[in-house]
């Protein structure tokens, strides 16, 4: 077992900080944390930086510079603090997001509900007041992996995709919750849909999302979601977003 | 008057590319930009111009394309059958495309992601730091008829120089290096990796090349368990069948699946102009290697105007018969004011 956080060269690429070997809620904060820390060093042969679920990715040109200096800094870095007791990001969204549960615009609500082991309607109740963080960003542009959902939403992903689930769908897993940015297929189960448009190239500010944000997901009526989808062309899908202290 | 490509008729995959953009990994997107990098060196060797100029990218097969101006083209990356008003046109090359002459780019010869590129680049508007289409995050669309293409300011009047035709097209040995889960493989899984003949699969894009092999499939040691993490273009992601994928420049961020290694910066064009059925090898090199390797090719591809020639003059050869034509005198200064040097 290697000793967490570690250091990984990503081909020459870049370092990686993981902070675990599997999800957990000090390791995601303690790799955001890390991603801003190493922003606020304005190092010169850093060009980027990103997080995954509980690892810090920091993109340097390692062909000009061999990635031992940097590997260095970092530990330096990293030996400065607690990063998995590091409090969350300032300036922080919360964002509540209309989701249309179940019907034809969401058919898997009743079998993830029957993995979870609750029934369609407690599904809904459960799904509709959890509120989950933005773990990360990825797969596609402003596609958000939030959680965790209490423990017996930890349904597997199914063995044969779906096809394909519209941009929009929130879709649950392993205790977590995603909005899908494209239409995509999935092994991931389609529970709601939402008008919620989670990448928008055309605006000022194509993402929405960052880590460390909130998000829930109150039920809305479909009669309401269709009225929401005509009257909100924001990409915004009728979302209530209010700073977090 | 703004000078433009008119787009008469194209393939299904041809794409506005630049060097794509970066700063959006945490955002979820891939840097993206041409698939190809070093054809992009080499059109702006050929038109003397920088390689930061966008042009387009044609898999596969290419289109017909009128211009409103004179204008200056390059045709690099694979080679495809191409034509202006029914002359053959030599590839890797740059030619003069007078006003209203018809520009026609046919299916690929060898290789798949052939270029078009035009005297100070193709103009449209950025979208978040780049010309670049990246379908897979849908941003930006393929070209259809009736596109016009604004172009910038070419600030250059040299036609008719080529550069020697490069040997990427056809498969062959990729160099890799290993990375942050090839430890996740056994040694004796990394040496048959490192020496099993593959064949490229017909399922390949932009997002990625899939790898046929003859026998068992690569697995990793606790393949079900690893974490989704970061991916970076290059990586060989073995998929739950046990088959690798390459992943080019449209890949996702992250992943789930194990990767055994990356393919070292140089060598991805040959793994994204392999066309079906072409044969790969790959094999790992250690980093200080992939590093003296990497500084050569950035040497390279800052000094390949130094390659350009002149096209030769062979009077039996149509198509040379053209290029002297054009390096003796035929270009229209007068039709576009920006010919003349700054």
């Amino acid at each position: 077992m290697a000793e967490y956080p570690r250091i990984r060269r990503v081909g020459l690429s870049g370092l990686l900080v993981q902070f675990g070997e599997e999800m957990s809620e000090p390791a995601n904060r303690a790799a955001i944390a890390l991603r801003a820390a190493v922003e606020a060093q304005d190092w010169p042969e850093v060009r980027e930086t990103s997080t995954s679920l509980v690892s810090t990715f920091i993109s340097a040109d390692l062909v000009a510079a061999a990635p031992e200096a940097l590997t260095e800094k970092l530990h330096a870095l990293l030996a400065t603090q607690d990063w998995y007791s590091a409090p969350l990001p300032a300036g922080r969204t919360l964002w509540e997001i209309p989701t249309l549960y179940g019907t034809d615009e969401a058919p898997q609500l009743e079998e993830a509900a029957e993995a979870a082991g609750v029934s369609a309607k407690t599904a809904i109740a459960e799904l509709s007041a959890a509120r989950v963080r933005v773990l990360t960003i990825g797969f596609a542009p402003g596609q958000p992996y939030t959680g965790e959902l209490p423990p017996h939403w930890n349904i597997p992903r199914q063995q044969a995709l779906t096809r394909s689930v519209p941009a929009g769908a929130l879709v649950v897993a392993i205790r977590q919750l995603i909005i899908f940015t494209n239409a995509s297929p999935t092994g991931w189960r389609h529970v709601g849909q939402t008008a919620f448009r989670t990448f928008r190239p055309d605006s000022d500010a194509p993402i929405a999302l960052s880590p460390g944000d909130e998000m829930c997901f109150p039920s809305v009526s479909a009669a309401e979601y269709t009225r929401i989808k005509a009257a909100d062309t924001s990409g915004n899908g009728g979302a209530q977003r209010s700073v977090l202290a | 008057m703004t000078k433009t490509l008119e787009v008469l008729s194209c393939g299904p995959a041809v794409t506005v590319q630049d060097m794509g953009r970066s700063g959006y990994l945490a955002q979820g997107l891939t840097r993206g930009g041409a698939a190809d990098v070093r054809a992009l060196f080499e059109g702006a060797a050929l038109l003397g111009q920088s390689a930061q100029l966008a042009a387009l990218e044609m898999v596969g097969m290419g289109g017909s394309f009128r211009a409103t101006a004179d204008i200056r083209i390059a045709l690099t990356g694979a080679t495809m059958a191409a034509t202006l008003d029914d002359v053959p046109l030599v590839w890797n090359a740059s030619h003069l495309m007078p006003t209203g002459s018809t520009l026609k780019i046919g299916g690929a010869r060898s290789g798949t992601y052939g270029y078009l590129h035009v005297g100070g680049g193709i103009d449209t508007p950025q979208m978040m730091g780049s010309r670049s289409a990246h379908l897979s995050a849908g941003l930006g669309e393929a070209l259809v008829a009736g596109d016009a293409l604004p172009i910038g300011t070419d600030k250059g009047s040299t036609t008719g120089m080529s550069l020697p035709l490069d040997d990427r097209f056809a498969g062959g040995h990729i160099r890799i290096i290993t990375s942050m889960q090839t430890d996740r493989f056994d040694e004796e899984t990394c040496a048959r990796f490192a020496t099993t003949p593959f064949r490229r699969d017909a399922r390949g894009n932009r997002m990625g090349v899939r790898m046929d092999h003859d026998g068992a499939p690569f697995v990793a040691a606790d393949q079900l368990t690893i974490l989704s993490d970061v991916i970076v273009t290059g990586d060989i992601q073995i998929a739950g069948d046990g088959a690798p994928f390459v992943l080019m420049c449209e890949c996702q961020t992250t992943g789930g699946y194990p990767r055994i290694g990356t393919v070292i910066p140089s060598d991805l064009a040959r793994v994204a102009q392999a066309t079906s059925g072409a044969a790969l090898t790959f094999g790992f090199i250690d980093l200080e290697e992939a590093r003296a390797i990497e500084q050569r090719a950035a040497a390279s591809n800052a000094t390949l105007s130094a390659q350009v020639v002149p096209l030769l003059r062979d009077p039996h050869s149509i198509r040379d018969l053209l290029s002297y034509q054009l390096v003796s005198g035929a270009i229209s200064a007068t039709d576009n004011p920006f010919l003349s040097e700054e």
